[in-house]
Protein backbone atom coordinates (compact mmCIF):
# COMPACT_ATOMS: atom_id res chain seq x y z
CA UNK A 1 0.00 0.00 0.00
CA UNK A 2 1.68 3.16 -1.11
CA UNK A 3 -1.37 5.40 -0.93
CA UNK A 4 -1.31 5.61 2.87
CA UNK A 5 2.22 7.04 3.18
CA UNK A 6 1.02 10.62 2.70
CA UNK A 7 -0.57 11.39 6.08
CA UNK A 8 1.88 9.11 7.94
CA UNK A 9 4.88 11.22 7.01
CA UNK A 10 3.27 14.38 8.30
CA UNK A 11 2.54 12.76 11.67
CA UNK A 12 6.08 11.64 12.34
CA UNK A 13 8.58 13.79 14.19
CA UNK A 14 11.95 13.85 12.44
CA UNK A 15 14.75 11.93 14.21
CA UNK A 16 12.31 10.21 16.57
CA UNK A 17 12.31 6.50 17.47
CA UNK A 18 9.93 4.43 15.39
CA UNK A 19 8.82 0.80 15.53
CA UNK A 20 7.09 -0.55 12.42
CA UNK A 21 5.00 -3.66 13.17
CA UNK A 22 4.75 -5.99 10.20
CA UNK A 23 7.12 -3.88 8.12
CA UNK A 24 6.93 -6.17 5.06
CA UNK A 25 9.67 -5.53 2.52
CA UNK A 26 10.58 -2.31 4.32
CA UNK A 27 9.73 0.22 1.61
CA UNK A 28 7.78 2.47 3.97
CA UNK A 29 10.39 2.19 6.72
CA UNK A 30 13.16 3.03 4.23
CA UNK A 31 11.22 6.10 3.09
CA UNK A 32 10.61 7.28 6.66
CA UNK A 33 14.31 6.86 7.50
CA UNK A 34 15.45 8.66 4.34
CA UNK A 35 12.90 11.49 4.57
CA UNK A 36 12.57 11.96 8.33
CA UNK A 37 15.85 10.48 9.66
CA UNK A 38 13.90 8.39 12.16
CA UNK A 39 15.70 5.72 14.15
CA UNK A 40 13.56 2.90 12.82
CA UNK A 41 13.13 -0.77 13.60
CA UNK A 42 10.79 -3.11 11.75
CA UNK A 43 9.22 -6.32 13.02
CA UNK A 44 8.47 -8.99 10.43
CA UNK A 45 8.03 -12.77 10.25
CA UNK A 46 8.22 -13.54 6.56
CA UNK A 47 11.78 -14.70 5.68
CA UNK A 48 11.70 -13.24 2.16
CA UNK A 49 10.48 -9.87 3.43
CA UNK A 50 13.16 -9.95 6.13
CA UNK A 51 15.83 -10.51 3.48
CA UNK A 52 14.42 -7.59 1.48
CA UNK A 53 14.76 -5.40 4.56
CA UNK A 54 18.33 -6.54 5.20
CA UNK A 55 19.14 -5.80 1.57
CA UNK A 56 17.86 -2.25 2.12
CA UNK A 57 20.08 -1.86 5.16
CA UNK A 58 17.15 -1.68 7.58
CA UNK A 59 16.97 -2.83 11.18
CA UNK A 60 14.61 -5.76 10.91
CA UNK A 61 13.69 -8.01 13.81
CA UNK A 62 12.08 -11.41 13.33
CA UNK A 63 9.12 -11.35 15.69
CA UNK A 64 5.55 -12.63 15.53
CA UNK A 65 3.14 -9.87 16.56
CA UNK A 66 0.69 -12.50 17.78
CA UNK A 67 3.19 -13.21 20.56
CA UNK A 68 2.83 -9.64 21.86
CA UNK A 69 5.44 -6.96 22.42
CA UNK A 70 6.39 -7.79 25.99
CA UNK A 71 10.11 -7.60 25.18
CA UNK A 72 9.74 -3.84 24.61
CA UNK A 73 9.68 -1.42 27.53
CA UNK A 74 6.84 1.06 28.19
CA UNK A 75 7.07 4.18 26.02
CA UNK A 76 10.36 3.02 24.51
CA UNK A 77 9.34 4.38 21.09
CA UNK A 78 7.99 7.75 20.01
CA UNK A 79 5.80 6.12 17.38
CA UNK A 80 4.63 2.56 16.90
CA UNK A 81 3.37 2.12 13.37
CA UNK A 82 1.28 -0.65 11.87
CA UNK A 83 0.12 -0.52 8.27
CA UNK A 84 -2.46 -2.90 6.83
CA UNK A 85 -1.77 -5.59 9.42
CA UNK A 86 -4.34 -5.12 12.22
CA UNK A 87 -6.98 -7.14 10.34
CA UNK A 88 -4.67 -10.16 10.13
CA UNK A 89 -3.85 -10.48 13.84
CA UNK A 90 -5.41 -13.03 16.14
CA UNK A 91 -6.24 -10.46 18.84
CA UNK A 92 -6.14 -7.00 17.24
CA UNK A 93 -7.47 -5.23 20.34
CA UNK A 94 -4.73 -6.67 22.56
CA UNK A 95 -2.00 -5.76 20.07
CA UNK A 96 -3.44 -2.24 19.93
CA UNK A 97 -3.16 -2.02 23.73
CA UNK A 98 0.45 -3.22 23.50
CA UNK A 99 1.25 -0.67 20.80
CA UNK A 100 -0.06 2.11 23.00
CA UNK A 101 1.99 0.84 25.93
CA UNK A 102 5.26 0.65 23.96
CA UNK A 103 4.77 3.83 21.92
CA UNK A 104 3.93 7.35 23.03
CA UNK A 105 1.80 7.55 19.92
CA UNK A 106 0.62 5.04 17.37
CA UNK A 107 -0.25 5.15 13.73
CA UNK A 108 -2.55 2.45 12.41
CA UNK A 109 -3.79 1.89 8.89
CA UNK A 110 -6.28 -0.75 7.76
CA UNK A 111 -8.54 -1.55 4.81
CA UNK A 112 -12.02 -0.13 5.36
CA UNK A 113 -14.56 -2.91 4.86
CA UNK A 114 -17.29 -0.28 4.54
CA UNK A 115 -16.10 0.77 1.08
CA UNK A 116 -18.87 0.71 -1.54
CA UNK A 117 -17.09 -1.88 -3.67
CA UNK A 118 -17.12 -4.51 -0.94
CA UNK A 119 -20.73 -3.63 -0.11
CA UNK A 120 -21.84 -3.93 -3.73
CA UNK A 121 -19.93 -7.18 -4.17
CA UNK A 122 -21.57 -8.68 -1.09
CA UNK A 123 -25.03 -7.31 -1.88
CA UNK A 124 -25.12 -8.45 -5.49
CA UNK A 125 -23.20 -11.71 -5.29
CA UNK A 126 -24.04 -12.76 -1.76
CA UNK A 127 -20.46 -13.93 -1.34
CA UNK A 128 -17.50 -12.63 0.67
CA UNK A 129 -16.01 -9.70 -1.25
CA UNK A 130 -12.86 -10.25 -3.27
CA UNK A 131 -11.52 -6.86 -4.34
CA UNK A 132 -8.18 -5.43 -5.40
CA UNK A 133 -7.41 -4.51 -1.80
CA UNK A 134 -8.86 -7.69 -0.26
CA UNK A 135 -7.67 -10.06 -2.92
CA UNK A 136 -8.18 -13.39 -1.15
CA UNK A 137 -10.81 -16.09 -0.90
CA UNK A 138 -12.48 -16.51 2.48
CA UNK A 139 -10.55 -19.71 3.20
CA UNK A 140 -7.04 -18.51 2.45
CA UNK A 141 -7.23 -14.88 3.47
CA UNK A 142 -4.77 -13.56 6.05
CA UNK A 143 -7.37 -10.88 6.80
CA UNK A 144 -9.24 -12.72 9.52
CA UNK A 145 -10.93 -9.65 11.05
CA UNK A 146 -12.83 -7.44 8.68
CA UNK A 147 -14.17 -4.15 10.00
CA UNK A 148 -15.07 -0.63 9.00
CA UNK A 149 -13.56 2.55 10.35
CA UNK A 150 -16.74 3.04 12.40
CA UNK A 151 -16.14 -0.31 14.11
CA UNK A 152 -12.59 0.80 14.80
CA UNK A 153 -13.69 4.07 16.36
CA UNK A 154 -16.16 2.21 18.57
CA UNK A 155 -13.26 0.04 19.80
CA UNK A 156 -11.17 3.15 20.46
CA UNK A 157 -13.84 4.74 22.62
CA UNK A 158 -14.45 1.43 24.47
CA UNK A 159 -10.74 1.20 25.34
CA UNK A 160 -10.25 4.92 26.05
CA UNK A 161 -7.95 5.36 23.08
CA UNK A 162 -7.69 8.97 21.96
CA UNK A 163 -7.87 9.61 18.24
CA UNK A 164 -5.46 12.49 17.59
CA UNK A 165 -5.96 12.56 13.84
CA UNK A 166 -7.62 10.49 11.16
CA UNK A 167 -7.23 10.42 7.41
CA UNK A 168 -9.32 8.56 4.88
CA UNK A 169 -7.67 7.46 1.71
CA UNK A 170 -9.79 6.49 -1.28
CA UNK A 171 -10.88 7.66 -4.68
CA UNK A 172 -12.17 11.23 -4.34
CA UNK A 173 -15.41 11.08 -6.33
CA UNK A 174 -16.96 14.56 -6.67
CA UNK A 175 -16.37 15.18 -2.98
CA UNK A 176 -18.59 12.21 -2.11
CA UNK A 177 -15.79 10.81 0.05
CA UNK A 178 -16.26 13.76 2.40
CA UNK A 179 -20.03 13.28 2.55
CA UNK A 180 -19.90 9.49 2.89
CA UNK A 181 -16.44 8.61 4.19
CA UNK A 182 -17.32 5.02 5.07
CA UNK A 183 -18.44 4.35 1.50
CA UNK A 184 -15.47 5.92 -0.20
CA UNK A 185 -12.58 5.14 2.13
CA UNK A 186 -10.37 2.29 1.00
CA UNK A 187 -7.74 2.76 3.66
CA UNK A 188 -8.26 4.41 7.03
CA UNK A 189 -5.26 5.99 8.77
CA UNK A 190 -5.35 6.82 12.49
CA UNK A 191 -3.01 8.65 14.83
CA UNK A 192 -3.65 7.44 18.36
CA UNK A 193 -2.55 7.90 21.94
CA UNK A 194 -3.77 6.87 25.35
CA UNK B 1 30.82 -29.95 16.58
CA UNK B 2 32.01 -29.88 12.94
CA UNK B 3 31.07 -33.03 11.09
CA UNK B 4 33.84 -35.28 9.91
CA UNK B 5 34.90 -33.33 6.87
CA UNK B 6 38.16 -34.95 5.81
CA UNK B 7 38.32 -35.27 2.04
CA UNK B 8 41.02 -36.71 -0.20
CA UNK B 9 43.75 -34.37 -1.47
CA UNK B 10 42.62 -34.51 -5.02
CA UNK B 11 39.28 -32.83 -4.35
CA UNK B 12 39.21 -29.44 -5.99
CA UNK B 13 38.46 -26.54 -3.70
CA UNK B 14 38.11 -22.92 -4.86
CA UNK B 15 40.33 -21.72 -2.00
CA UNK B 16 43.05 -24.21 -2.97
CA UNK B 17 45.18 -25.75 -0.25
CA UNK B 18 45.19 -23.39 2.69
CA UNK B 19 48.36 -22.76 4.67
CA UNK B 20 48.59 -21.34 8.16
CA UNK B 21 50.82 -18.44 9.20
CA UNK B 22 52.19 -17.53 12.59
CA UNK B 23 52.29 -14.07 14.14
CA UNK B 24 54.72 -13.78 17.03
CA UNK B 25 53.60 -10.97 19.33
CA UNK B 26 56.71 -9.88 21.19
CA UNK B 27 54.93 -7.36 23.36
CA UNK B 28 53.86 -8.38 26.85
CA UNK B 29 50.11 -8.79 27.20
CA UNK B 30 48.34 -8.14 30.51
CA UNK B 31 45.57 -10.66 31.06
CA UNK B 32 42.36 -9.92 32.94
CA UNK B 33 43.44 -12.35 35.68
CA UNK B 34 46.45 -10.11 36.48
CA UNK B 35 49.14 -12.31 34.91
CA UNK B 36 51.25 -11.02 32.02
CA UNK B 37 52.13 -13.13 29.02
CA UNK B 38 55.65 -11.92 28.07
CA UNK B 39 55.03 -12.84 24.44
CA UNK B 40 52.64 -15.06 22.56
CA UNK B 41 52.15 -16.44 19.13
CA UNK B 42 48.99 -16.77 17.11
CA UNK B 43 48.55 -19.19 14.27
CA UNK B 44 46.05 -18.05 11.66
CA UNK B 45 44.75 -18.60 8.16
CA UNK B 46 43.57 -16.01 5.67
CA UNK B 47 41.30 -16.25 2.64
CA UNK B 48 40.71 -13.63 -0.04
CA UNK B 49 42.72 -10.48 -0.69
CA UNK B 50 43.19 -7.39 1.46
CA UNK B 51 42.18 -4.39 -0.64
CA UNK B 52 44.26 -1.22 -1.07
CA UNK B 53 42.22 0.71 1.47
CA UNK B 54 42.86 -2.21 3.89
CA UNK B 55 39.23 -1.95 5.00
CA UNK B 56 37.76 -5.26 3.81
CA UNK B 57 39.18 -7.49 6.56
CA UNK B 58 36.80 -9.79 8.41
CA UNK B 59 37.74 -11.45 11.68
CA UNK B 60 36.33 -14.92 12.27
CA UNK B 61 36.15 -15.90 15.93
CA UNK B 62 36.14 -19.62 16.66
CA UNK B 63 34.21 -21.36 19.40
CA UNK B 64 35.23 -23.73 22.21
CA UNK B 65 36.97 -26.41 20.18
CA UNK B 66 37.57 -24.50 16.96
CA UNK B 67 40.84 -23.60 15.33
CA UNK B 68 42.34 -21.35 12.65
CA UNK B 69 41.41 -23.68 9.81
CA UNK B 70 38.00 -22.21 9.05
CA UNK B 71 37.78 -22.76 5.31
CA UNK B 72 39.35 -24.54 2.38
CA UNK B 73 41.33 -27.77 2.54
CA UNK B 74 44.61 -27.90 4.46
CA UNK B 75 47.68 -29.95 3.59
CA UNK B 76 46.26 -32.93 5.49
CA UNK B 77 43.12 -32.87 3.38
CA UNK B 78 40.93 -31.55 6.19
CA UNK B 79 38.10 -29.20 5.28
CA UNK B 80 37.75 -26.05 7.40
CA UNK B 81 35.09 -25.99 10.14
CA UNK B 82 33.12 -23.15 8.51
CA UNK B 83 33.77 -24.01 4.88
CA UNK B 84 30.03 -23.90 4.15
CA UNK B 85 30.07 -20.19 4.88
CA UNK B 86 33.51 -18.88 3.84
CA UNK B 87 34.73 -18.86 0.23
CA UNK B 88 34.15 -17.31 -3.17
CA UNK B 89 30.44 -16.48 -3.62
CA UNK B 90 29.61 -17.93 -0.23
CA UNK B 91 27.93 -15.95 2.57
CA UNK B 92 31.30 -14.62 3.77
CA UNK B 93 32.46 -13.94 0.24
CA UNK B 94 36.22 -14.10 -0.24
CA UNK B 95 35.81 -12.27 -3.57
CA UNK B 96 34.84 -9.25 -1.49
CA UNK B 97 36.44 -9.80 1.88
CA UNK B 98 39.85 -10.62 3.28
CA UNK B 99 38.98 -13.20 5.92
CA UNK B 100 41.25 -13.90 8.90
CA UNK B 101 40.75 -16.70 11.38
CA UNK B 102 43.23 -17.05 14.23
CA UNK B 103 43.48 -19.88 16.71
CA UNK B 104 43.13 -18.20 20.09
CA UNK B 105 45.50 -18.30 23.03
CA UNK B 106 44.84 -20.99 25.61
CA UNK B 107 43.71 -23.33 22.85
CA UNK B 108 45.90 -26.13 21.57
CA UNK B 109 46.00 -25.86 17.79
CA UNK B 110 49.23 -23.90 17.36
CA UNK B 111 48.79 -20.65 19.29
CA UNK B 112 50.27 -20.14 22.75
CA UNK B 113 48.40 -22.33 25.20
CA UNK B 114 48.84 -24.97 27.90
CA UNK B 115 50.91 -27.21 25.60
CA UNK B 116 53.38 -24.38 24.81
CA UNK B 117 56.63 -24.00 26.73
CA UNK B 118 56.54 -21.72 29.76
CA UNK B 119 59.60 -19.43 29.36
CA UNK B 120 60.04 -19.38 33.15
CA UNK B 121 60.33 -23.13 33.63
CA UNK B 122 61.32 -24.37 30.20
CA UNK B 123 58.54 -26.96 30.52
CA UNK B 124 55.02 -26.92 29.05
CA UNK B 125 52.61 -24.62 30.88
CA UNK B 126 50.13 -27.42 31.42
CA UNK B 127 47.62 -26.57 34.12
CA UNK B 128 49.72 -23.50 35.07
CA UNK B 129 48.65 -21.65 31.97
CA UNK B 130 46.96 -18.50 33.27
CA UNK B 131 43.17 -18.32 33.21
CA UNK B 132 41.85 -16.59 30.12
CA UNK B 133 38.73 -14.54 29.56
CA UNK B 134 36.93 -13.54 26.36
CA UNK B 135 38.36 -10.03 26.76
CA UNK B 136 41.87 -11.56 26.59
CA UNK B 137 41.07 -13.25 23.30
CA UNK B 138 39.87 -9.93 21.94
CA UNK B 139 43.05 -8.24 23.18
CA UNK B 140 45.21 -10.85 21.55
CA UNK B 141 43.22 -10.52 18.29
CA UNK B 142 43.82 -6.76 18.52
CA UNK B 143 47.57 -7.44 18.57
CA UNK B 144 47.11 -9.55 15.44
CA UNK B 145 45.09 -6.73 13.85
CA UNK B 146 47.95 -4.28 14.51
CA UNK B 147 50.48 -6.84 13.30
CA UNK B 148 48.58 -7.08 9.99
CA UNK B 149 48.26 -3.26 9.83
CA UNK B 150 44.48 -3.35 9.72
CA UNK B 151 42.85 -0.28 11.22
CA UNK B 152 39.22 -1.37 11.28
CA UNK B 153 37.47 -4.71 10.74
CA UNK B 154 34.75 -4.67 8.11
CA UNK B 155 33.11 -7.26 10.35
CA UNK B 156 33.78 -9.46 13.33
CA UNK B 157 31.83 -12.70 13.01
CA UNK B 158 31.41 -15.65 15.32
CA UNK B 159 29.08 -18.37 16.51
CA UNK B 160 28.63 -19.53 20.12
CA UNK B 161 31.76 -18.43 22.04
CA UNK B 162 32.72 -16.72 18.76
CA UNK B 163 29.63 -14.53 19.03
CA UNK B 164 30.69 -13.56 22.54
CA UNK B 165 34.01 -12.35 21.12
CA UNK B 166 32.18 -10.32 18.46
CA UNK B 167 30.07 -8.63 21.16
CA UNK B 168 33.14 -8.09 23.33
CA UNK B 169 34.92 -6.41 20.38
CA UNK B 170 32.03 -3.96 19.99
CA UNK B 171 32.45 -2.81 23.60
CA UNK B 172 36.24 -3.01 23.95
CA UNK B 173 37.11 -1.34 20.63
CA UNK B 174 33.95 0.35 19.35
CA UNK B 175 35.84 2.25 16.63
CA UNK B 176 37.58 -0.83 15.30
CA UNK B 177 34.71 -2.68 13.64
CA UNK B 178 31.89 -1.79 11.27
CA UNK B 179 29.73 -4.84 11.84
CA UNK B 180 29.37 -7.53 14.48
CA UNK B 181 27.64 -10.77 13.51
CA UNK B 182 26.60 -12.63 16.66
CA UNK B 183 25.39 -16.17 15.97
CA UNK B 184 23.90 -18.64 18.49
CA UNK B 185 25.45 -16.75 21.40
CA UNK B 186 24.44 -15.41 24.80
CA UNK B 187 25.40 -12.47 27.01
CA UNK B 188 26.14 -14.95 29.78
CA UNK B 189 25.72 -18.65 30.41
CA UNK B 190 22.75 -20.08 32.28
CA UNK B 191 23.20 -22.23 35.39
CA UNK B 192 22.36 -25.30 33.28
CA UNK B 193 25.08 -24.38 30.79
CA UNK B 194 27.65 -23.96 33.54
CA UNK B 195 26.52 -27.27 35.02
CA UNK B 196 27.14 -29.12 31.74
CA UNK B 197 30.61 -27.59 31.55
CA UNK B 198 31.34 -28.64 35.14
CA UNK B 199 30.34 -32.24 34.38
CA UNK B 200 32.71 -32.16 31.40
CA UNK B 201 35.56 -30.83 33.53
CA UNK B 202 34.88 -33.38 36.25
CA UNK B 203 35.02 -36.15 33.66
CA UNK B 204 38.51 -35.01 32.64
CA UNK B 205 39.74 -34.51 36.19
CA UNK B 206 38.49 -37.96 37.20
CA UNK B 207 40.69 -39.67 34.64
CA UNK B 208 43.65 -41.22 36.51
CA UNK B 209 45.90 -40.12 33.67
CA UNK B 210 45.00 -36.47 34.23
CA UNK B 211 47.52 -36.30 37.10
CA UNK B 212 46.06 -33.06 38.43
CA UNK B 213 46.72 -31.44 35.07
CA UNK B 214 50.42 -32.42 34.91
CA UNK B 215 49.89 -35.27 32.46
CA UNK B 216 52.45 -33.86 30.03
CA UNK B 217 55.15 -34.17 32.70
CA UNK B 218 54.12 -37.77 33.36
CA UNK B 219 53.74 -38.47 29.66
CA UNK B 220 50.24 -39.73 30.22
CA UNK B 221 47.08 -38.59 28.48
CA UNK B 222 43.56 -38.30 30.01
CA UNK B 223 41.94 -39.45 26.81
CA UNK B 224 39.06 -41.30 28.46
CA UNK B 225 38.08 -38.26 30.50
CA UNK B 226 38.37 -35.91 27.54
CA UNK B 227 36.33 -38.26 25.35
CA UNK B 228 33.61 -38.40 28.00
CA UNK B 229 33.67 -34.61 28.35
CA UNK B 230 33.28 -34.27 24.62
CA UNK B 231 30.45 -36.77 24.47
CA UNK B 232 28.50 -34.78 27.05
CA UNK B 233 29.21 -31.52 25.27
CA UNK B 234 28.49 -32.89 21.82
CA UNK B 235 25.14 -34.31 22.94
CA UNK B 236 24.05 -30.91 24.23
CA UNK B 237 24.89 -29.30 20.89
CA UNK B 238 22.36 -31.55 19.15
CA UNK B 239 18.59 -31.68 19.40
CA UNK B 240 16.45 -34.67 20.29
CA UNK B 241 14.77 -34.41 16.88
CA UNK B 242 18.02 -34.37 14.91
CA UNK B 243 19.41 -37.35 16.85
CA UNK B 244 16.15 -39.22 16.38
CA UNK B 245 16.13 -38.54 12.67
CA UNK B 246 19.77 -39.50 12.21
CA UNK B 247 19.94 -42.59 14.43
CA UNK B 248 16.56 -43.35 15.92
CA UNK B 249 16.89 -46.68 17.74
CA UNK B 250 19.02 -48.29 15.07
CA UNK B 251 21.20 -51.06 16.41
CA UNK B 252 24.51 -52.00 14.85
CA UNK B 253 24.59 -55.79 14.78
CA UNK B 254 27.94 -56.08 12.96
CA UNK B 255 30.13 -58.84 14.32
CA UNK B 256 27.34 -60.59 16.18
CA UNK B 257 27.02 -64.23 15.27
CA UNK B 258 23.51 -65.62 14.94
CA UNK B 259 24.05 -67.91 17.87
CA UNK B 260 25.04 -65.05 20.13
CA UNK B 261 22.36 -63.49 22.27
CA UNK B 262 24.32 -60.34 23.13
CA UNK B 263 22.55 -57.05 22.60
CA UNK B 264 23.92 -54.88 19.81
CA UNK B 265 25.20 -51.35 20.23
CA UNK B 266 22.89 -48.50 19.36
CA UNK B 267 24.10 -46.42 16.45
CA UNK B 268 23.78 -43.30 18.56
CA UNK B 269 26.17 -44.84 21.09
CA UNK B 270 28.68 -45.70 18.36
CA UNK B 271 28.43 -42.20 16.99
CA UNK B 272 29.00 -40.49 20.34
CA UNK B 273 31.87 -42.81 21.23
CA UNK B 274 33.48 -42.13 17.88
CA UNK B 275 33.11 -38.36 18.33
CA UNK B 276 34.55 -38.53 21.84
CA UNK B 277 37.52 -40.68 20.85
CA UNK B 278 38.33 -38.59 17.80
CA UNK B 279 38.24 -35.39 19.83
CA UNK B 280 40.36 -36.81 22.65
CA UNK B 281 43.16 -37.50 20.18
CA UNK B 282 43.13 -33.95 18.85
CA UNK B 283 42.44 -31.69 21.80
CA UNK B 284 44.29 -30.86 24.98
CA UNK B 285 42.52 -31.54 28.27
CA UNK B 286 43.89 -28.43 30.03
CA UNK B 287 42.74 -26.28 27.10
CA UNK B 288 39.27 -27.78 27.35
CA UNK B 289 39.09 -26.96 31.05
CA UNK B 290 40.51 -23.47 30.49
CA UNK B 291 38.10 -22.56 27.70
CA UNK B 292 34.96 -24.01 29.32
CA UNK B 293 35.78 -21.90 32.38
CA UNK B 294 36.17 -18.90 30.12
CA UNK B 295 32.68 -19.56 28.76
CA UNK B 296 31.25 -19.90 32.27
CA UNK B 297 32.73 -16.60 33.39
CA UNK B 298 31.73 -14.56 30.38
CA UNK B 299 29.28 -11.86 31.46
CA UNK B 300 28.89 -9.06 28.97
CA UNK B 301 27.16 -6.58 31.27
CA UNK B 302 29.11 -7.30 34.45
CA UNK B 303 31.23 -4.15 34.17
CA UNK B 304 28.21 -2.04 33.24
CA UNK B 305 26.03 -2.30 36.36
CA UNK B 306 24.73 -5.61 35.02
CA UNK B 307 22.74 -3.60 32.51
CA UNK B 308 23.18 -4.94 28.95
CA UNK B 309 21.63 -1.80 27.48
CA UNK B 310 24.21 0.32 29.27
CA UNK B 311 26.91 -2.06 28.03
CA UNK B 312 25.79 -1.87 24.41
CA UNK B 313 25.52 1.90 24.50
CA UNK B 314 29.35 1.77 24.13
CA UNK B 315 29.02 0.05 20.76
CA UNK B 316 29.24 1.90 17.47
CA UNK B 317 28.99 -0.89 14.93
CA UNK B 318 25.93 -2.44 13.31
CA UNK B 319 24.78 -5.85 14.49
CA UNK B 320 23.28 -8.94 12.96
CA UNK B 321 22.04 -11.46 15.53
CA UNK B 322 21.10 -15.00 14.48
CA UNK B 323 19.57 -17.83 16.50
CA UNK B 324 18.33 -21.36 15.77
CA UNK B 325 14.94 -22.65 16.88
CA UNK B 326 16.15 -25.99 18.32
CA UNK B 327 19.30 -24.64 20.02
CA UNK B 328 18.87 -25.32 23.71
CA UNK B 329 22.45 -24.48 24.79
CA UNK B 330 22.17 -20.88 23.54
CA UNK B 331 18.47 -20.64 22.88
CA UNK B 332 16.72 -18.06 20.67
CA UNK B 333 15.72 -16.30 23.90
CA UNK B 334 19.42 -15.54 24.60
CA UNK B 335 19.71 -13.95 21.15
CA UNK B 336 16.48 -12.04 21.72
CA UNK B 337 17.92 -10.58 24.92
CA UNK B 338 20.97 -9.41 22.98
CA UNK B 339 18.73 -7.90 20.30
CA UNK B 340 16.37 -6.20 22.76
CA UNK B 341 19.31 -4.70 24.66
CA UNK B 342 20.74 -3.36 21.39
CA UNK B 343 17.38 -1.85 20.45
CA UNK B 344 17.14 -0.35 23.93
CA UNK B 345 20.57 1.22 23.41
CA UNK B 346 19.40 2.58 20.05
CA UNK B 347 21.91 0.56 18.03
CA UNK B 348 21.51 -0.70 14.49
CA UNK B 349 20.50 -4.36 14.71
CA UNK B 350 18.72 -7.03 12.72
CA UNK B 351 17.66 -10.33 14.20
CA UNK B 352 16.69 -13.56 12.51
CA UNK B 353 15.60 -16.85 14.03
CA UNK B 354 16.36 -19.77 11.74
CA UNK B 355 14.00 -22.73 11.86
CA UNK B 356 16.28 -25.75 12.28
CA UNK B 357 16.25 -29.09 14.06
CA UNK B 358 20.05 -29.22 14.30
CA UNK B 359 20.40 -27.74 17.80
CA UNK B 360 23.36 -25.53 18.69
CA UNK B 361 25.44 -27.16 15.95
CA UNK B 362 23.15 -25.55 13.35
CA UNK B 363 25.47 -22.54 13.24
CA UNK B 364 28.13 -24.69 11.55
CA UNK B 365 25.87 -26.56 9.14
CA UNK B 366 24.55 -25.60 5.73
CA UNK B 367 21.09 -24.00 5.76
CA UNK B 368 19.69 -22.06 2.82
CA UNK B 369 17.95 -19.35 4.80
CA UNK B 370 20.90 -18.81 7.15
CA UNK B 371 23.33 -18.68 4.20
CA UNK B 372 21.12 -16.25 2.25
CA UNK B 373 20.44 -13.87 5.11
CA UNK B 374 24.09 -13.72 6.20
CA UNK B 375 25.17 -13.35 2.57
CA UNK B 376 22.73 -10.50 1.91
CA UNK B 377 23.78 -8.72 5.09
CA UNK B 378 27.49 -8.96 4.29
CA UNK B 379 26.98 -8.14 0.64
CA UNK B 380 25.21 -4.93 1.66
CA UNK B 381 28.06 -4.19 4.08
CA UNK B 382 30.60 -4.76 1.29
CA UNK B 383 28.82 -2.31 -1.02
CA UNK B 384 28.87 0.28 1.81
CA UNK B 385 32.62 -0.28 2.09
CA UNK B 386 33.07 0.29 -1.62
CA UNK B 387 31.01 3.47 -1.45
CA UNK B 388 33.14 4.70 1.46
CA UNK B 389 36.37 3.89 -0.37
CA UNK B 390 35.47 6.08 -3.36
Amino acid sequence: MSDDIGPIGAWITPKSRLLDLGCGDGDLLRTLIDDYQVQGYGLEIDPDSINQCIRKGLNVIEQDLNGGLENFADKSFDTVLMTQTLQSLRHPHLVLDEMLRVGRRCIVTFPNFGHWQTRVFFALQGRMPVTKQLAYQWYDTPNIHLFTYKDFEALCSERNIRVLRRAFVGSPLLGLNRLFPNLFTKTAVYHLTK
Amino acid sequence: MPPDTALPFSVHHPLGTTASQIAVINKPMDLVCGTTLPFHSLVFETYGILNKARNNAVLICHALSGDHHAAGIDKDGKVGWWDHYIGPDKAIDTNKYFVICPNNIGSCCGSTGPTATDPETGKPYGKNFPSIQVRDWVESQKYLMDHLKIDCWAAVIGGSLGGMQAMCWSLAYPEKLQHAVVIAAAMKLSAQNIAFNEIARRAIQSDAEFKDGHYLDYQTSPKQGLALARMIGHLTYLSDDALGRKFGRLVNSDGLGTAEKELGEFEVANYLNYQGDKFSQQFDANSYILITKMLDHFDLAQDYNNDPTEAFSQAKCQFLVISFSSDWRFSPLCSRQITDSLIGAGKAVSYIRIESDQGHDAFLLPDTRYQNALGIYLSRAASELEANSL
